[in-house]
Order: structure tokens, then sequence, then C-alpha cells
């Protein structure tokens, strides 16, 4: 793309596909209302479960990105599942470039998926007073690299499964080995802000977290053009 | 001037070959009509014509001005079909400004007025699509389809779920489409394109 045209013109695309669906979802509520109530459901379970028991702060950590991973199952296929299910694939096909297609589905998915895990975390933490935050720098950055990787792994996945008869089961089944070793590293990263660890002794994690998104969106890009076409 | 120029085409799906070896070129003013009978592979044809289908062999290459035509192929494309879906959740006319943002070309409410009340929808273009008849979506397609002035035009079916007024406003675009590009009809019905200068029949094949 080194033509500026073709760059401005990929943009000025990616952005269409992120406004159309980002005014889609405000109008019928497909991925939204899913996976809120995903969020207040699997809590309300949870704090019943626990009942008066004050689980540690790993745990707690654990059972957070738990909430944040299946919340984002039941919410983040929609993007390519709609467009199969109401027949739109074709004319979207017609309309843009796959790359344009990829990068404005992925936009929409992290911005969904950050404003989902932002009330997931509020709630988490009126529910789960024992629940700390002591390095909120190290948090925040976890959450926000956690819920990147989370939106380019699922894109990429959905795009996959939107097609296939079964994707409602397929889309968790394929998800989460692929997602495994983001969790182990958002929930170690989420571990070490609870027990107030300083910013660098996360840097680690983030290096990983970072070259994971690197990686998915890469391969992402790559593969998307066969995934979309045919 | 823009061509069209397809080389030794073939399509396979799950080992079942749909067709093959089909070459034809067409050039700006020229017709090409597509028959067949059902499942013979009209629709899976234009869809590669129209670049959202890879074909299992042979070539689809597009020119404009003598240079072959690589990237953004999809801007020099219009296409109608049954079986196309436009946003529901949309109006007629953000349907057609979406058209023309996803493409990145400018956005041109006045044309898109204009566009809607040639396809009779005029008055329903602040409507959602949900409202619409089967009959006024085929319409609105054709909008949806014309609005970036592509100099290529592909119609499979075209005159489907339309009316008498409907079938008349759809031939003068045929017409006009005509005289400034290619067309490309799949059809059945031989009287939707009674005059074409070039034909891929795809009964019995392969």
């Amino acid at each position: 793309m080194e033509d500026p045209r073709k760059m401005k013109s990929f943009l000025v695309s990616t952005k269409a596909v992120f406004l159309k669906d980002w005014r889609s979802e405000l109008r019928t509520r497909y991925a939204l209302s899913a996976l809120v109530m995903f969020v207040l459901t699997t809590i309300a379970i949870i704090v019943f479960a626990f009942g008066g028991e004050s689980p540690s702060q790993e745990v707690l950590a654990g059972v957070l990105w738990v909430i944040i991973f299946f919340s984002g199952m039941s919410g983040l296929a929609r993007t390519f599942v709609a467009e199969e299910e109401r027949g739109t694939s074709l004319t979207l096909q017609l309309l843009s470039t796959p790359t344009a297609v990829l990068f404005g589905k992925l936009a929409f998915n992290v911005v969904l998926i950050i404003i989902v895990n932002t009330l997931a975390v509020l709630l988490f933490l009126f529910f789960f007073s024992t629940f700390r935050v002591s390095s909120v720098g190290l948090f925040v950055t976890t959450l926000a690299l956690g819920s990147i990787g989370l939106a380019s792994a699922s894109t990429i996945i959905a795009a996959i499964i939107a097609r296939a008869n079964t994707k409602g089961s397929l889309f968790p089944v394929l998800s989460l080995p692929l997602l495994l070793p983001l969790l182990m590293t958002v929930i170690h990263a989420t571990s070490l802000s609870s027990e107030g660890a300083f910013f660098s002794e996360g840097l680690d994690d983030f290096r990983i977290l970072v070259s994971y998104i690197g990686a998915v969106t890469g391969v992402s890009y790559i593969l998307f053009d066969y995934v979309w076409k045919d | 001037m823009i061509d069209l120029e397809v080389t030794a085409l073939a399509k396979t799906f799950n080992r079942r070959s749909i067709f093959r070896d089909i070459s034809v070129k067409v050039q700006s003013a020229q017709t090409l009509r597509v028959i067949g009978q059902n499942g013979a592979g009209k629709s899976t044809f234009v869809k590669i014509l129209a670049q959202v289908l890879t074909p299992t062999s042979g070539k689809v290459k597009i020119s404009r001005d003598g240079r072959v035509m690589k990237s953004h192929l999809h801007n020099l494309i219009g296409f109608v079909s049954p079986y196309m879906q436009l946003y529901d959740e949309f109006t007629a006319e953000e349907n057609l400004l979406l058209s023309l943002s996803l493409r990145a070309q400018t956005v041109d409410s006045t044309a898109a007025k204009n566009l809607l009340g040639r396809v009779s929808l005029g008055g329903r273009s602040n409507d959602q699509v949900r409202t619409f008849s089967s009959g006024m979506k085929q319409r609105l397609k054709y909008a949806f389809a014309l609005i970036h002035r592509p100099p290529i035009l592909i119609l499979d079916e075209p005159m489907s779920n339309l009316d008498t007024e409907g079938i008349g406003t759809v031939r003068q675009i045929m017409k006009e489409q005509q005289d400034r590009g290619i067309l490309v009809v799949a059809t059945n019905d031989h009287s939707d394109l009674e005059k074409f200068d070039h034909q891929v029949d795809l009964s019995g094949r392969p």
C-alpha cells in the first residue's frame, strides 16, 4: 500500500465499515445486548456461587477474565455472523476491499469489547469488594491490551466460522486454544496489579500481549482474503 | 474504454465441476448474455465476473483504456441479483450513501435522491428497507448498483419481482448501460436481452 491514494482510500473505507457496523449495532443491538446480558448474569451467578467466601486475588483475577472471555464469545462473532445470516456478506464484498472489511470490523470489535469490559470490571469491583486494584496503571494497560488481543483473535475466528452450520458452538471451541496464551498472560498481569506490583514488573507480560496482537493481526491480514471470498 | 476478458474459466465445488473452459471478450458498448438451465452455474459465473468468487482456474481480466486493472475492481462493477440483500435497518438513501462511503467515494446525497426518484422510490427514501416489498427492494438494488456509475453492469435475473413499470425502468437502464459500458445479463428469459453481442451458454456443461 505504498501509493498514498490507496492508503487514503483504505482508511476511508475502513472507517466506513466501522461506522456502518456501529450505526447498525445502535439500531439492532445484535451484539451489545448479548454481551451486557452475559456479563450481568455471569456476575450474578458467581456472586451466589461464592456466597460469603473471600477467594484469593489470583482466583478473582482468573474469574474476571473468565467472565470477559465468555462474554466476548457471546457477542464478538456477531459482526460477521450477522452479515452471513442476513445475506449481506455478498453486498459487502461488492462494496469494499477485504482488508478494509477486516480492519473496520476489528476496530468495531475492539471498541465493543472495551465498552463491555469496562462495564464488567466496574460491576466486578462493586460485587467483589475484596478484589483490589493496587496498581491502576498496570491493570488498565492489561485490560486494554487484553481487550485488543481478544478482539483480534475473535474477529478472524468469527470470519472463519460465519459460514459454518454449527457456528454457535464452533466459535468458543476454536477460540479457546487460540486465546489460551492471551488468557494466561492477562490473568498473571491482573494478579500482579492486585498485589501492588510496579508497572515495570508487568513489562514482560505486555511484550507477550503486544507480540500476540501483532502476530494474530498479521496472520489475519494474510488469511482474510481467502476466508472472505470463498 | 473498458474491456472484460474471460480466459479458460472453470469452477469446481467439492470436486463437482460446474463449468470449464469458458472464454469470452467483451468491450465497451457491448453486451454479454449468460444462459443455461437451473443449476448450470449462471450465478456462479457472474459472481466470478463480479470478483466475489474465485475461479478454480482461468482468469478474468478487466482493462481500462488498455491498462489492466488489478485493484479496487469492485468500483468498476455494479451488480444486481435476487440473492443480494441490502441493509434492512438502514433507509433507502442511507444504503446508497453507504455504498459510496464504503467505496471511498464522495458521498453525494443529491445523486442518491435523484437515483431513488428514477427507480420510483423518491417518496420512500427515508424509510427503512425492512418496510419495503420485494419489488421495491429489487428497484433499490438498481439504484445501489448504479450510484457509483460503474462501467460494467452485471445483472442476474434482472426482472425478478418487478412489476410492469419496474420492468420498463430496468429496460431503460440496460439500454443506457449498453451505450456507456459493458452489460452482462444472466437470465433464462430470452426476452430480457434479445439483442446481444456475445453469449455464454452453460447448458450441458461441463
